[in-house]
Parts: C-alpha cells; sequence; structure tokens
C-alpha cells in the first residue's frame, strides 16, 4: 500500500499529461463508476460525428494547413476559433447549472499546469503539423478517408511518442 | 372526380418539391462545409464526451495508449492501466469511421478549393492535383521512398508523436479543450504549435519540397 502511495505522488509530481485523466486522478477518482466495456461504444458516436466534421470541413486537408500557416485564407482560423467558442460557452454552461454525466457523476474539469514542455513541444509538434498537414486526429481521419499511405505516418508518430517516453526523463520540462 | 384529379396532383407536385429540397440539402451536405459551421460542431464534442463520462477532449494521447498497449517496454511514463483509458481509442476508431462515411457518402469528391496564391505557390513544386485532401503528388506510397516523401511523412509522423507528448497535447487536447476551460499553459501551447508551423511552413518546407 505505501509503494503505491509513494508511485502515486511520484506520478503526481512529474504528471505534464493532462490527457490522460487516470494518471492525474489516481487518488480523487477512486468513486469512478465501474462500466462494462460496452460503455464505450458511445465514443464511437463522438469519434463519428467528430471524424464526419474533419473530413468535411476539409481541416485534414494539407493544402488547407498551408494556407492556415501562409496566412491565405481564414478557414482554419474560423474553425478553430468557432470550436474554442462554443466549447468555452459549454463549459460555462456546465460549470453555471453543475451539470452532470449521464451517469449522475458530477463533471469535473482539471487546471493544467504549466511546464516547458508546452513550448518545446509545442513547436517540435508546429513542424510536424505544417510537414504532415495532419494533427493525430487528423492522421486517423485521412486513413479513414483513404489515404491508406498516412498509416506510415501514424506509426511514426507512435515511434515518436514511444522515444518521447524513452527519452522523458532527460528532457527538460 | 376532377376534385380527386386535382388533390393527386397537388400532391405529387408537394412530393416532388419535398424530395428536390432532399436533393438540394444533399447536395449542401456533399459540398465542403463552412467553417461556421463545422467549428461550432468540432466544439460541440467538448460538451458531448464531458457529459457522456467525463471525458475530456484529446486525441493525441491515444499514441501514448497504443505504446502502452503493445510496445510498454520497461518505461514508467508507459505503465499505467491503459484499459481505463480505452475510451479514446473508441474514440479514434470512431473517427477513422467517421472519415471514411464522410469521404465515401457525403462527399461530391470535387478538388479541393484553394487560395489562388497558394496554387501558382504549389505549382513550382509541380504540386497541381487537387483530387484529394492529402496531395496525392507528395503523399503516396512510392513518394515513400525518396528524401522529400521520407521527410514529410515519416519525419514529420515522428514529429507530430514527440512534440503533441512532450506538450501533452495536441490541437484537440490544447488548442480546443484546454482554450475551452480558459488554460493559459494550453494558449502558451497553442501559440507554439502555430509558431511552429509558420517557421517551418514559410522558412522550411519550401527546401524540402524543392528535393
Amino acid at each position: 500500500m505505501e509503494a503505491i502511495e509513494i508511485q502515486d505522488s511520484f506520478v503526481e509530481k512529474m504528471n505534464t499529461d493532462f490527457e490522460v485523466r487516470s494518471l492525474d486522478s489516481v487518488c480523487i477518482s477512486t468513486s469512478e463508476l465501474k462500466h462494462p466495456g460496452w460503455y464505450n461504444l458511445k465514443y464511437i458516436f463522438a469519434g463519428l460525428l467528430f471524424g464526419i466534421v474533419l473530413v468535411k470541413t476539409e481541416v485534414i486537408s494539407w493544402f488547407r494547413i498551408q494556407e492556415m500557416f501562409r496566412f491565405e485564407s481564414f478557414h482554419m482560423y474560423g474553425v478553430i476559433g468557432s470550436a474554442v467558442v462554443v466549447g468555452g460557452i459549454s463549459i460555462w454552461l456546465i460549470k453555471k447549472f453543475r451539470i452532470k454525466t449521464i451517469h449522475g457523476e458530477p463533471i469535473q474539469l482539471y487546471k493544467i499546469r504549466f511546464n516547458k514542455g508546452q513550448v518545446y513541444g509545442g513547436l517540435l509538434f508546429g513542424f510536424g503539423w505544417a510537414l504532415t498537414g495532419a494533427c493525430p486526429g487528423p492522421l486517423f481521419a485521412l486513413i479513414g478517408s483513404g489515404t491508406t499511405v498516412i498509416i506510415v505516418t501514424l506509426l511514426s508518430a507512435v515511434a515518436g511518442t514511444w522515444v518521447y517516453g524513452y527519452l522523458r526523463e532527460k528532457l527538460p520540462h | 372526380m376532377f376534385f380527386y384529379q386535382h388533390l393527386l396532383k397537388t400532391y405529387v407536385s408537394n412530393l416532388v418539391d419535398s424530395s428536390s429540397n432532399l436533393f438540394i440539402m444533399m447536395e449542401w451536405i456533399k459540398n465542403p462545409w463552412p467553417w461556421y459551421v463545422g467549428g461550432p460542431l468540432i466544439g460541440l464534442t467538448v460538451p458531448l464526451l464531458l457529459i457522456f463520462g467525463n471525458k475530456r477532449l484529446g486525441v493525441s494521447s491515444s499514441l501514448r495508449h497504443i505504446c502502452a498497449l503493445c510496445l510498454p517496454g520497461n518505461i514508467q511514463f508507459f505503465k499505467y492501466d491503459w484499459r481505463r483509458e480505452l475510451w479514446n481509442l473508441f474514440f479514434v476508431l470512431g473517427i477513422t469511421a467517421g472519415a471514411f462515411i464522410a469521404y465515401s457518402v457525403l462527399s461530391d469528391h470535387q478538388p479541393i478549393k484553394v487560395d489562388p496564391k497558394l496554387v501558382t505557390q504549389l505549382r513550382e513544386y509541380h504540386i497541381t492535383n487537387y483530387d484529394k485532401l492529402a496531395p496525392p503528388d507528395l503523399f503516396n506510397w512510392s513518394e515513400l521512398l525518396t528524401m522529400k516523401g521520407f521527410i514529410l511523412m515519416i519525419v514529420g509522423g515522428f514529429l507530430v508523436g514527440f512534440g503533441t507528448r512532450y506538450a501533452g497535447g495536441c490541437t484537440s487536447g490544447h488548442s480546443i479543450m484546454g482554450l475551452s476551460n480558459l488554460q493559459w499553459p494550453s494558449l502558451v501551447a497553442t501559440i507554439c504549435f502555430m509558431t511552429g508551423g509558420i517557421i517551418m511552413a514559410n522558412f522550411i518546407l519550401p527546401y524540402v519540397l524543392r528535393l
């Protein structure tokens, strides 16, 4: 038990990854409901919606990404900007009316702590984004839309993630 | 008798009208969607995932779960219970399937319309085919074996995977979810994504495309 607690505090201190919930909430979320695996199917539905919109707005297009970085079109800025406005209003409403999940759990939102990785990693990802014309979501969407060679790019991105994990202790954060 | 004929006529013309409305709607769906339609829909996935089960929008973490699932090695960063994060893999499976549906059923497969300035610029590098979302002139299996293709697809992919995890999120995790939740470190990350992209697209990519 003691060993687990030590490990938890280590993870807490070292955590830089705020997308992975189970890592920074090992202690908080002990009340988290246990669900059968098929409950996850609803996230396929959310993904379907997300994937359809990514293709239909062409934000997964290398051409559109080049336009954005060369300031030749408003399109991408409009998509990201309006997504943030709608997302922001939604979160504000969720907080204001204390909206719960469909399983009755209170919705938890976390603060993101600053670390240097957001600068170094952010720049590196920016380079990759302009080269491939895709961020991680669009990588999956491009494969779905029939550009099969992007499977190689996705595998390379998995390799990049793995190498980050391998070098993590040595990198400035 | 005349009355019935009249009724039948109105019914048929109504039917034709409504089917032409449906036709117009399908046409509209098949065209690319403007930013003010797509952006808000992307924004709505934020509350959707929160209400479905307290999940915060993010895609790049799926790459980490794939590492944890397939090749955790002896690396602390990949030693966690990936089963608790399985939803994220279902989500990216949905993205892939959704993109397949959008491209095969909901598209008219017209060439991508981009800014004329970009068309002129890209012509210099012999990029003229706008038939797919990823330029077929650059992103295909045979290009993979060239230096240009290697840098674009493999080096680029590696930087996406390495950079997003180092930054702790990608466009969805930081730029959409983080900014929606007014987290200033996400703003820093977003500014760095954009800075990196602007540097690469304007100052380095032209040399890569000339290879």
